[in-house]
């Protein structure tokens, strides 16, 4: 290999549930470099899952062509190969948990892979201290709160050592401490083991992490750049029926009352830095 | 409340019992049972009785738990106690009065067979107090997977029992929830007959169903994603592996059977 080839690449990839007329997923090119921490935006229904489940072989394109790590999603015996590179996290937590036990369930995709017992263990106990959970290997699934629940969820994809993984609204069913707990624990993946993220999420403040922002819209995706390039065009925003971060609105807001602040400001400290320039 | 569900009625602990192989456990619980059903007489039934006495001090649970069991069969015990008192024929007639007639060799048969049930439910209940569900299902796996060969689901039973087991507390919580969501409404779950009773629990049943099979749905996907695709060249991460006390177990239970095969009626 001289250069690296993207670890994602989605070429005009389509996708239509069965029982359903409507396209899920409608002519859909999108790569995605080994490394990068992306993420997809869209309201609700706009085929971000789909999307998602396409990246991982469960589903497979009904047209077009997704290439996971160079593997073709739809080749044969594939799916395998796929799901190891590309490791899923879901939305609720309780229904992603097999094991009745924290460790067993970590350990349990290394186990379908036939690895052996004791690499499986290493492998798990590595996993649950880069989640920060290894005082409760141990304990029950249903003893643990939602943010803890989905660190285990990561750690069982961990386990297989992947090189991307998706993550379809981790977040949503979390309070916040759990929210925060889990994306820092996903940032620090990225940064510091290289784990290219796919960030999938409807808090605005979230995407603005991101190194890339890409929006869909029934089923196509319609925007993509850097968080800046996304987060200032709000009219544009708005028609998908999505809401600006509160701080780029704030910024507007102000702009339009007269004051001399920038476009493209995303974060409470970025609001801090320009306001106190003002003076 | 509900954060502390037991499972089954597993009584942790690090006693030599609870280390044993949940395989061997299960193997000589059925010897046991064996055991139970070979001995004739009340000395062979004492010997058995001290047996599961001496297990029960070795793996530390009090007797009262073990005790407690019989509880809720004691009208069965009874029941069978009455049944064979009344309808063994044979012996010598001990008393009669209108149409029925106890005799001796009756009255020997109904003891035995009282005594055999509570021993039964006495060996059983060892294993469940010793043996968490989680080590249960394991060992019936291994134990069943040579069966796997002729088409028994052997994997596919295991894995429906450590999920059930998985989702019980998770769907106890729910139910919870549903109900004390519908009882805010003016939902009565309390009062009323019977049918009353049950009618306002669909209202509840629905519910927990449709999330249940949700649940399932998005559950199946999990699993997919992570490469499950059954039992075939699956590993463990925890391998089961007879030890020593396995085989002094094993061991103890031959000499049991022994003694209660030889000793005198
Ligand atoms: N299992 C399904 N069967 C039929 N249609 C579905 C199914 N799941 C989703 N859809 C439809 O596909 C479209 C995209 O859904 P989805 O990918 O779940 O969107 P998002 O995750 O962005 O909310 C929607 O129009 C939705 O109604
Ligand atoms: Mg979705």
């Amino acid at each position: 290999m001289t250069k690296d080839r993207p670890i994602i690449e989605l070429n005009n990839a389509s996708f239509h549930y069965q029982d359903s007329k409507q396209i899920a997923v409608h002519n859909l090119s999108l790569t995605v470099e080994k490394g990068e921490f992306i993420s997809v935006l869209g309201h609700n229904g706009s085929g971000k899952s789909t999307m998602a489940k396409l990246l991982n072989a469960l589903f497979l394109p009904s047209d077009g062509q997704v290439l996971v790590a160079g593997i073709d999603t739809a080749g044969e015996d594939a799916q395998w190969d796929v799901r190891r590179h590309c490791g899923m996290v879901f939305q609720n937590p309780d229904n992603q948990m097999v094991a009745t036990v924290v460790e067993e369930d970590v350990a349990f995709g290394l186990e379908n892979l036939g690895v052996a017992p004791s690499e499986i263990r290493r492998r798990v106990d590595e996993a649950l201290e880069m989640v920060g959970m290894q005082d409760f290997a141990s304990r029950q699934p249903h003893m643990l709160s939602g943010g803890q629940k989905q660190r285990i969820a990561i750690a069982g994809v961990l386990a297989m050592r992947p090189d991307v993984i998706v993550f379809d609204e981790a977040t949503a069913m979390l309070d916040p401490s759990g929210r925060r707990d889990v994306l820092q624990i996903v940032r620090r993946l990225n940064k510091d083991e290289g784990i290219t993220i796919i960030w999938i999420t409807h808090f605005m403040t979230e995407a603005t992490l991101a190194d890339r922002v890409a929006v869909m819209n029934k089923g196509e995706l319609v925007m993509q750049g850097t968080p800046k390039q996304i987060f200032t065009q709000v009219d544009k925003l708005d028609q998908y029926g999505l809401d600006v971060p509160p701080m780029t609105d704030l910024a507007k807001q102000l702009r339009d009352a007269g004051m001399e602040l920038p476009e493209g400001i995303l974060s409470v400290d970025e609001m801090v830095v320009e306001l106190c320039r003002l003076k | 409340m509900l954060g502390n569900i037991t499972l089954g009625q597993f009584f942790p602990g690090d006693s030599l019992i609870h280390r044993m192989d949940p395989r061997a456990k299960l193997v000589l619980t059925i010897a046991l049972i064996v055991a139970v059903f070979v001995a004739k007489g009340f000395l062979s039934y004492a010997v058995v009785f001290a047996f599961i006495l001496m297990t029960a001090m070795i793996s530390q649970i009090s007797l009262k738990l073990i005790i407690r069991a019989i509880r809720p069969i004691l009208f069965i015990v009874a029941l069978t106690f009455v049944l064979n008192m009344f309808f063994s024929s044979g012996g010598n007639v001990i008393f009669q009065w209108a149409f029925m007639t106890i005799t001796d060799q009756g009255l020997q048969m109904a003891s035995y067979m009282a005594i055999r049930l509570v021993l039964l439910v006495m060996g059983t209940q060892l294993l469940t107090l010793t043996t968490s569900p989680i080590a249960l299902t394991d060992g019936i796996e291994s134990l069943l997977r040579p069966l796997s060969k002729i088409g028994f689901p052997a994997h596919e039973l295991a894995m429906m029992m450590s999920i059930a087991l998985r989702f019980i507390p998770t769907l106890m919580e729910e139910a919870d929830k549903i109900m004390k969501a519908q009882m805010a409404r003016g939902a009565d779950f309390e009062s009323g007959n019977l049918i009353q009773r049950a009618k306002s629990m669909v209202p509840l049943l629905v519910p927990l169903f449709v999330s249940a099979f949700r649940r399932a749905d998005e559950l199946a996907l999990a699993m997919e994603a992570r490469c499950y695709r059954g039992g075939e060249h699956r590993t463990r991460m925890k391998v089961l592996h007879f030890t020593q006390i396995d085989l002094g177990a094993a061991i103890c239970l031959a000499l049991l059977i022994a003694v209660v095969v030889l000793l005198p009626m």
